[in-house]
């Protein structure tokens, strides 16, 4: 019940920030030139005067701005996320075709980095500018610095092209469409190098602030005392370090499910996967207003979720911090 | 860079050659090269989904590249690009021009089995071609009906003189039938059919996953004999060009359309013995790149400053690094892919002459100023490909070179028609011109006056002749075919005089297509066209 009234208080929080959110975008894709007709003509490669006229009025867009924007809160209001342009059919329909991939992706890669960054900030930390410390450091920087669609590009090069281990792209394989668990490990091989190029960046990240927050707690003083009980070395770590050292981890996953979402139009557009980011950048291309915002709220709601659920583990992870508070 | 053609007819060649030697030790082997093998996927790069799949509604490459194999048209153009019947069996015109009687092919079924009758050539045209079709539009302005006297005669009556070698040029692409009887009731444009074709083509439609694939199966009551070989074709959505490029490298894609493909990447793969590139069968495609000048600005409403720029731009030595065997030098508006219509390279043209440039800009009374500027413009390169990135760059330095100082402002698809055909905030612009067969389909727009304001690839430059709009008027309606021919000749010669618009690069789109491949690129369309005899060796 504590979790509900609170889930509560923190969506009614968000609203004048979606609003706001909302409106801004609308007025911004407002200062692009041209429409979604005018996308649509440089697709179909022209068409006449009577043809464009006939089509602004068939997509609403014969209205003034205001009228427009009116329309689309009012039709928000009523939880209506408005008909896409492009796609011929509810936005709320389209967003969710394209989210499965999208979060399959996030979870996928998020997991990824956050595991093996702990795993490797550990490491690091554990033999602190000795060789393993070194080599780890080295390798995360050499992550971060690398642009993700040239890593991607290069994972398809090796796997898909020369070894031939994976497939170079796609989301499941079409040729045979599957069934049950052949399907769900078909889809989890094609998801391998896009998690990887996504998650590689994120894992960089990770690993430094894992390093850096154990460098920290393992000076504290209760650390020493755990040590002078004549607690053994792992037991130090794991016991009493490792979850002290975790908050600022589990800070960084809330604020980057954002980031995420934004960063899956690069590898979303390498790996050929139909996802949210690929949906957003071809709506923009096209003007597409309604599905844009509908993406935005979406997008939002999302992250709002995201840190909901990283303030419950907070608490979790350190019963000082309430979860009322 | 040496592909395409060269690497084609070495090709063939080889292949030739081991054809002969086969044969003289096995006859048996070489003839079961040369059967065609049944079965098979055809995997294609879908580059840039569109908002619907119906051909009647909506001419682009897009379009044809799926529902040309499932929808059919009423004429395709045969190897030598001559019209050559598919719907339509035969066709007659009268004498004045105002009527063209088509005889449709009998015992061809819709894919829902319901037959192909004239009722749905008479509602295609007057419904959607006439209506909605860009470009549909403006050709069948002037229909008033189509009759059908019986269920495999249509005929078309026109109010004004339709040429029979423009129809017939221009239905390959404009002339694709629906089904009336999925259409005739409620609105043509929003109905879920545009969507999941319905057709008398090779193939079926089976399935569309938007962001995802369009897939296909073979149709068995297809009424060519024997047809279509392919048991599935599968268009693949691939935006990104590298990752496409990639794909077709993992054995994944068979087929790259339309230069879909980065240059490099093309050329890279040109060298692979698993693929062949080539710009053969895109002779249908043809585009020019333009420069488009806006005469509301006073500098560009002056000749000799339009014939300044044109001869300041060196295009031999852009194409030779740039563009390489993908593109030649143009010499206006009608490309010398056309065989009927091509005037030759007799007209004006502009060469490159950097002194003759600055001596017309001194001319016209633009003296180098300080610094050595003479006047700044504005560039406006429309988005389609690299080369008119590339392009529109080597355009500023140029013209830099002369004293013209060059801001390309750049913006994506939309933005950028709405700039310069709508509001026309533009100094010059540059973009391609497609050539569809018949000057009147797409290419006179360009220069007749009167174009409706934010109508895109027409006449926005602030510019009108009335000569030229005469020649273009009378060509529109001239049956005559020689005449015609003449009176075309004549408007290339006049516009190329006046250069509202320089076209000085020829392109056709490259094909990347894998090796394996049998009976493709056979025809000016073909990657527009059915595929019905289209293959895969094992």
């Amino acid at each position: 019940m504590r979790i509900l009234r609170l889930a509560g208080r923190r969506l009614a929080a968000s609203i004048p920030t979606l609003a706001l959110i909302l409106i801004g975008v609308f007025l911004l894709l407002q200062f692009a030139p041209g429409d979604t007709v005018d996308a649509m003509m440089a697709q179909m490669g022209g068409g006449d005067a009577a043809t464009a006229t006939e089509l602004r009025k068939f997509y609403g867009l014969d209205l003034s701005i205001p009228a427009q924007l009116g329309n689309y809160l009012w039709r928000l209001v009523r939880l209506d996320l408005g008909f896409s342009s492009i796609y011929g059919k509810p936005v709320a329909s389209v967003i969710l075709e394209r989210l499965p991939p999208t979060i399959l992706l996030m979870t996928a890669s998020l997991s990824f980095a956050f595991f093996f960054g702990i795993v490797f900030g550990v490491i690091a930390a554990r033999g602190v500018n000795k060789w393993p410390d070194t080599l780890i450091s080295i390798l995360g920087l050499i992550f971060y610095a690398t642009p993700s669609f040239w890593f991607g590009l290069m994972a398809i090069v090796v796997f898909s092209i020369y070894l031939q281990w994976l497939p170079a792209g796609g989301f499941e394989n079409i040729g045979a469409l599957q069934t049950g668990i052949w399907r769900t490990l078909d889809i989890a091989r094609h998801l391998v190098l896009p998690t990887l190029t996504l998650g590689l960046i994120f894992l960089a990240i990770y690993l430094r602030i894992m390093r850096a927050s154990m460098l920290e707690v393992l000076n504290l003083d209760y650390v020493r005392t755990a040590r002078a009980k004549g607690l053994d070395e792992t037991r130090v770590v794991i016991r009493h370090v490792l979850r002290n050292a975790l908050l600022p981890m589990v800070t960084l996953i809330g604020l980057q499910a954002g980031t995420m979402l934004g960063g899956s139009v690069v590898v979303e557009s390498v790996f050929s996967l139909p996802g949210l980011g690929r949906l957003a950048y071809e709506s923009v291309v096209q003007r597409d207003l309604n599905t844009l915002l509908g993406i935005v709220f979406v997008s939002a709601l999302l992250v709002i979720i995201v840190n909901f659920a990283v303030d419950l583990v907070y608490a979790r992870l350190d019963p000082r911090i309430s979860a009322e508070g | 860079m040496d592909f395409t053609r060269l690497a084609i007819n070495r090709r063939t060649a080889l292949l030739t050659s081991a054809a002969i030697a086969a044969n003289v030790m096995n006859p048996l082997r070489a003839f079961a090269q040369e059967t065609p093998r049944k079965g098979g996927v055809f995997n294609v790069h879908y580059g840039a989904e569109q908002r619907q799949l119906n051909p009647s509604i909506q001419a682009s490459t897009g379009v044809y590249i799926i529902s040309g194999k499932i929808q059919e048209n009423l004429v395709d153009l045969d190897a030598d690009g001559k019209p050559v019947g598919v719907l339509a069996e035969s066709w007659e015109s009268s004498p004045d021009g105002k009527t063209v009687t088509f005889k449709l092919r009998k015992g061809v079924t819709w894919h829902d089995g319901k037959p192909f009758t004239s009722a749905d050539v008479a509602f295609t045209a007057m419904n959607m071609w006439k209506k909605i079709l860009n470009y549909g539009s403006t050709l069948q302005l002037f229909l008033t009906a189509v009759d059908t006297p019986d269920a495999h005669t249509a005929v078309f009556r026109y109010e004004r003189p339709m040429p029979l070698n423009l129809l017939l040029r221009a239905l390959p692409d404009l002339g694709y039938i629906s089904a009336r009887h999925l259409y005739e009731s409620g609105d043509i444009r929003p109905n879920p059919v545009n969507l999941a074709p319905v057709g008398t083509g090779p193939f079926k439609f089976v399935k569309y996953e938007r962001g995802q694939y369009v897939m296909a199966d073979r149709n068995p009551d297809y009424w060519r004999p024997n047809a279509p070989y392919l048991d599935r074709i599968v268009w693949r959505v691939i935006t990104d060009r590298a990752a496409a490029a990639a794909q077709m490298e993992a054995g994944e894609l068979h087929y790259s359309p339309f230069s879909g493909l980065t240059i490099s990447d093309m050329s890279r793969l040109s060298k692979d013995k698993r693929f062949v590139v080539s710009t053969k069968g895109n002779e249908g495609n043809a585009r020019t790149n333009t420069i488009e000048f806006n005469f509301r600005r006073k500098e560009l409403s002056d000749i000799r400053v339009r014939r300044a720029v044109a001869h300041a731009i060196n295009v031999p030595f852009f194409i030779d690094n740039f563009l390489g065997d993908f593109a030649k030098l143009g010499t206006g508006p009608i490309p010398s892919t056309s065989a009927d219509f091509y005037p030759g390279a007799g007209t004006p043209q502009y060469p490159y002459d950097k002194a003759k440039a600055a001596a017309l800009l001194d001319e016209a009374g633009y003296k180098a100023g300080s610094g050595g500027t003479r006047f700044s413009l504005r560039l406006l390169p429309a988005p389609w490909g690299e080369d008119i990135s590339l392009w529109s760059t080597f355009i500023q330095q140029s013209l830099s070179e002369v004293g013209i100082t060059v801001e390309i402002v750049r913006n994506d698809g939309g933005g950028f028609l709405k700039q310069v055909y709508d509001e026309h905030a533009f100094d010059l612009a540059t973009g391609w011109h497609q050539y569809r067969n018949d000057p009147a389909v797409s290419t006179t727009v360009w220069y007749r006056s009167g174009q409706p304001k934010g109508a895109p690839w027409t006449n926005q430059w602030g510019w009108q002749d009335p000569a030229v709009d005469k020649t273009i008027d009378d060509a529109a309606t001239e049956v005559d075919p020689a005449k015609r021919k003449a009176l075309y000749a004549e408007f290339v010669k006049q516009v190329n005089t006046e250069i509202p618009v320089w076209m000085p690069i020829e392109q056709i789109f490259v094909t990347v297509i894998s090796a394996k491949a049998r009976n493709h690129s056979n025809t000016p369309r073909w990657g527009s066209s059915s595929w019905h005899d289209l293959w895969l060796s094992a």
